[in-house]
């Protein structure tokens, strides 16, 4: 019996429960002289019973997934010669998946007769599960259709235990997004301060130097590891700097003009065709950055006798502040239409021209939307991935030069967590902390943005 | 009073044409910037498509391959395991040695025979399995060339032929087979079928293009059902207090959290507390999910909030309950808008990478997914990992998988203007 067959029996029971609720509240309803008689439509009644039935064992169902294997794998781990409980969780994760190939038959020669034994154990246990889960789901679905069909009376307010349950399931929908974050933080926040312990945060945070490859083994020359997150600090500044300084410029004139000075049908066409920049994925401009930009950007510096690294941060910097544009102008646009008509034309009454209008009136008046806006972009700016692991480097040079090669937190982290890992090293724990430094900053800057935003919004009418 | 006011005329007009001037500038830098902002998508759809084009093209060699059983070690053509197990390599090493009888030695040999792709043994499995009467016979195929000999053929069209780690001897073969119309390029139906692989030539994006439909669909599932449910809970059920604030400052700021932070999260928590696996489409999924909610959850409100009240007050009027009036009234005429928010979230997660990379979706994988628990990759991530590949021939891969991607997303964003333009009402 497996879990989909389980899966499908549940569901099977829940459509039971509704067709048995809703007939008996019909033939309830018929002994006391029709439906009307009743407290709440048939479907009602049908709908409480299927929802009595649902609830309990699907919740028991989803649970039983997620635990039983991590249950069933500590009890084979404990039943194993002592050699086997010495080892690393890294290790003992790894035995665990040659024990499942074992029991499904896949391997080479005959197993250790220690881990064959094992094997079979899991085999049954896993078994024993799905049989026992089948039974507990099963008859919890079975007592709820039994209470429900004897609790069940004309006077029964079913409507209202159905709207109870339904509005419950909405709390509980919105409620996920409180979970996110909670599970951001903590996920964030665990391990980081486990980096912590190992590397001070002082270190960390104020430290110059960053080589992050630890050795492997302990007889290793060189190469102990080190943590300073300077370097990349200043990384993620130089290229959301370029990128701010392409994309504000282009977005907030684009706003502008598109609502100041372009007629209806050309504002129609082109205000799509911008937020199609919005619209393609990072790792396509990466792509792009890296293989077209890159290249003609070391081109142009060597025929201007500059010499510029392959992966300069200026390719990287101006690609994703293109991206950014359609973010910078969309914002934009809206606080500046937001700017009321009569400002414009009492503006224009006293003999202002359009420019000086919207530079002395309009973009005045809509400055901390604006600002609110450039400081999203640069909050997207410093999370931006794809762009900078295709298009920026990994050496960590501390250095202010577009031109040369620069790393950044999110780069780090990926390189820092792709590929084969253990989850104890001090390199696998620092991008956890890269990433809550990057959540911290991201989460201030957007708090400001919102602050400004409502703070100094000039209030019309 | 008369003195004042030509004073003011003539300051006015002396600078007048200085002001007109400024106007004029500060037109030309806004045309300018907007210019700059569609140049930027021209040249970016220019370049993807120039380099990507030609992916669609394969080149093949047309040789005349002798099925010989003794040589195939196969006896019994309608047995699969002998057909399985054939030794098609020395058939086609036959049939080029007979096309070119003046190759001899054996470093000259192993030269001719890169010319065509490891894939070719596929090829004559299959019209081997399809028609079991070749056996035997000498038949005349097409088999797929090695990417060398692609991209070389490919650059000798647009002039300027780049013979990369091609030798000299087989540049002229190659040129033999050209002059005597024994090598074409078709329609390559392999980039569409098959699934990754380190051969560029027997590479497509099959496998990652199915793993991003079943990653979608996990998001899907998930996510509309829930964003919906929260949208409606808080517009038209929750109460004006400290929960319901913290929620919406959540859900707003989740909306701006970098993407990278959920794939840390989906890292932690999904794989190592949870102990699911690593690179399947499941928990992909769910981090999508929790990065899709917001933007869900947002575009459903502001659809709600667009149903006008007086359709609510009458159906309460008439004794709906608070439910009835929302299942019955506010959802269907809601709906437009929610299902134009979902396909733009949808849209979002198509195109997602760097979540993913956390949760192991960047593994090589040559086999289709069966399932969502099936490892499997995506197109962006395949994208991503082909870019990476030193080989030129990956370079026009990537940038056609590129294209495949931009046609889903602009077909997916087309459906959720249409379906704004079609059925949202005003009131």
């Amino acid at each position: 019996m497996n879990f989909s067959t389980i899966f499908a029996i549940v569901v099977l029971m829940i459509g039971l429960g509704y067709l048995l609720g809703r007939g008996r509240s019909v033939q309830l309803a018929g002994q006391i002289g029709g439906v009307r008689h009743l407290n709440s439509l048939p479907f009602y009644y049908g709908a409480l019973i299927a929802l009595w039935c649902a609830i309990p064992s699907l919740l028991i169902f989803m649970g039983w997934i997620v635990f039983d294997d991590i249950i069933i794998r500590s009890m084979v781990v404990a039943e194993l010669p002592a050699q086997y409980q010495q080892m690393s969780a890294a290790e003992q994760s790894l035995l665990v998946n040659s024990l499942e190939n074992i029991a499904a038959g896949v391997h080479f020669g005959e197993p250790e007769p220690a881990l064959q034994e094992a094997a079979n154990r899991l085999l049954s246990l896993q078994t024993a599960s799905r049989w026992s889960l089948a039974g507990v789901v099963i008859s919890t679905a079975l007592a709820a259709l039994v209470i429900g069909w004897t609790r069940m009376s004309p006077q029964y307010k079913a409507r209202v235990h159905v709207e109870t349950v339904f509005k419950g399931l909405l709390l509980t929908s919105s409620l996920i997004a409180i979970f996110t974050t909670v599970g951001i933080v903590l996920s964030v926040l665990f391990e980081a301060l486990r980096f912590f312990r190992a590397v001070p945060f002082t270190e960390f945070v104020f430290g110059l130097e960053w080589s992050p490859q630890t050795a492997i083994r302990a007889d290793q020359v060189g190469s102990s590891g080190a943590f300073g997150a300077v370097p990349l600090f200043v990384g993620t500044l130089v290229i959301s700097a370029i990128a701010m300084l392409v994309a504000v410029p282009t977005g907030l004139m684009s706003a502008i003009y598109l609502s100041e000075y372009a007629s209806r049908r050309v504002r129609a066409w082109v205000k799509p065709a911008l937020e199609v920049l919005a619209g393609i994925p990072t790792v396509v401009y990466g792509f792009f950055a890296a293989l077209t930009v890159a290249p003609f950007v070391r081109n142009l510096g060597e025929a201007m006798g500059l010499d510029v690294s392959s992966e300069s941060a200026l390719a990287a910097g101006v690609v994703m502040g293109v991206m950014i544009i359609p973010f910078v102008s969309s914002l934009s646009d809206d606080v500046i239409s937001a700017v009321p008509q009569s400002m414009r034309d009492g503006s224009l009454a006293l003999g202002a021209t359009r420019s000086e209008t919207v530079k002395q009136v309009i973009v005045p008046a809509a400055l901390p939307g604006i600002v609110g806006g450039v400081l999203l972009a640069v909050s997207r700016a410093i999370g931006e991935t794809m762009i900078v692991v295709m298009a920026a480097g990994l050496a960590a040079n501390l250095t202010a030069n577009p031109l040369e090669t620069v790393t950044t937190v999110t780069v780090q982290i990926v390189t820092l967590l792709v590929g084969d890992q253990e989850f104890n090293s001090p390199k696998t724990l620092a991008a956890f902390a890269l990433g809550l430094m990057l959540f911290v900053i991201t989460l201030c800057l957007n708090f400001l943005a919102l602050h400004v935003v409502k703070k100094y919004r000039e209030q019309y009418e | 009073m008369n003195n004042s006011t030509n004073s003011t005329m003539s300051r006015v007009e002396k600078t007048l044409a200085r002001r007109y001037r400024a106007e004029k500038r500060f037109r030309v830098y806004g045309l300018l910037s907007i210019l700059f902002g569609l140049a930027c998508l021209a040249i970016l759809f220019t370049d993807i498509i120039s380099k990507g084009h030609s992916a669609f093209l394969q080149t093949r060699i047309q040789l005349t391959v002798e099925l010989d059983p003794e040589e195939l070690e196969i006896d019994d053509p309608t047995d699969p395991d002998q057909i399985r197990g054939g030794y098609y390599q020395g058939v086609i090493r036959d049939a080029l040695a007979e096309r070119f009888p003046e190759v001899d030695g054996r470093s000259a040999k192993r030269a001719l025979n890169a010319l065509v792709s490891d894939g070719a043994v596929y090829q004559l499995q299959d019209e081997l399995r399809d028609d079991p009467a070749l056996l035997g016979q000498e038949v005349s195929l097409w088999l797929l060339a090695d990417d060398d000999v692609d991209t070389y053929v490919k650059s000798r069209r647009e002039g300027q032929a780049f013979a990369g780690m091609l030798g000299e001897d087989q540049v002229q073969w190659i040129e033999s087979l050209i002059a005597s119309d024994d090598l074409r390029t078709q329609l390559n139906t392999t980039f569409f079928t098959a699934s990754d692989s380190r051969e560029p030539e027997q590479a497509g994006i099959a496998g990652a293009a199915l793993g991003s439909l079943l990653t979608l669909l996990v998001t899907l599932v998930l996510s509309f059902p829930i964003g919906v449910a929260a949208a409606i809970y808080l517009e038209e059920y929750a109460p004006k207090n400290r929960v319901t604030e913290l929620i919406e400052v959540n859900i707003n700021n989740l909306a701006a959290v970098p993407s990278i932070i959920f794939g840390l999260l989906g890292l932690a928590i999904f794989i190592n507390w949870f102990g699911m696996p690593r690179s399947v489409p499941l928990v992909g999924g769910l981090v999508l999910t929790l990065m899709t909610l917001p933007t869900i959850i947002i575009s459903s409100r502001a659809a709600i909030k667009s149903v006008p009240p007086s359709i609510r007050e009458a159906a309460l009027g008439i004794g709906a309950s608070r439910m009835q009036m929302v299942l019955h009234h506010v959802l269907p005429l809601a709906m437009p808008g929610m299902l134009t928010g979902t396909i733009i979230g949808m849209a979002q997660a198509l195109g997602e990478t760097a979540p993913l990379l956390m949760i192991g979706m960047v593994a090589f994988i040559v086999d289709l997914p069966a399932g969502v628990t099936d490892p499997a990759t995506v197109l962006p991530v395949q994208i991503f990992l082909w870019s990476d590949s030193p080989e030129r021939a990956f370079v026009e891969r990537t940038s056609a998988a590129i294209m495949v991607l931009l046609a889903f997303l602009i077909l997916m964003n087309t459906l959720a203007i249409w379906l704004r333009k079609r059925l949202e009402r005003r009131w």
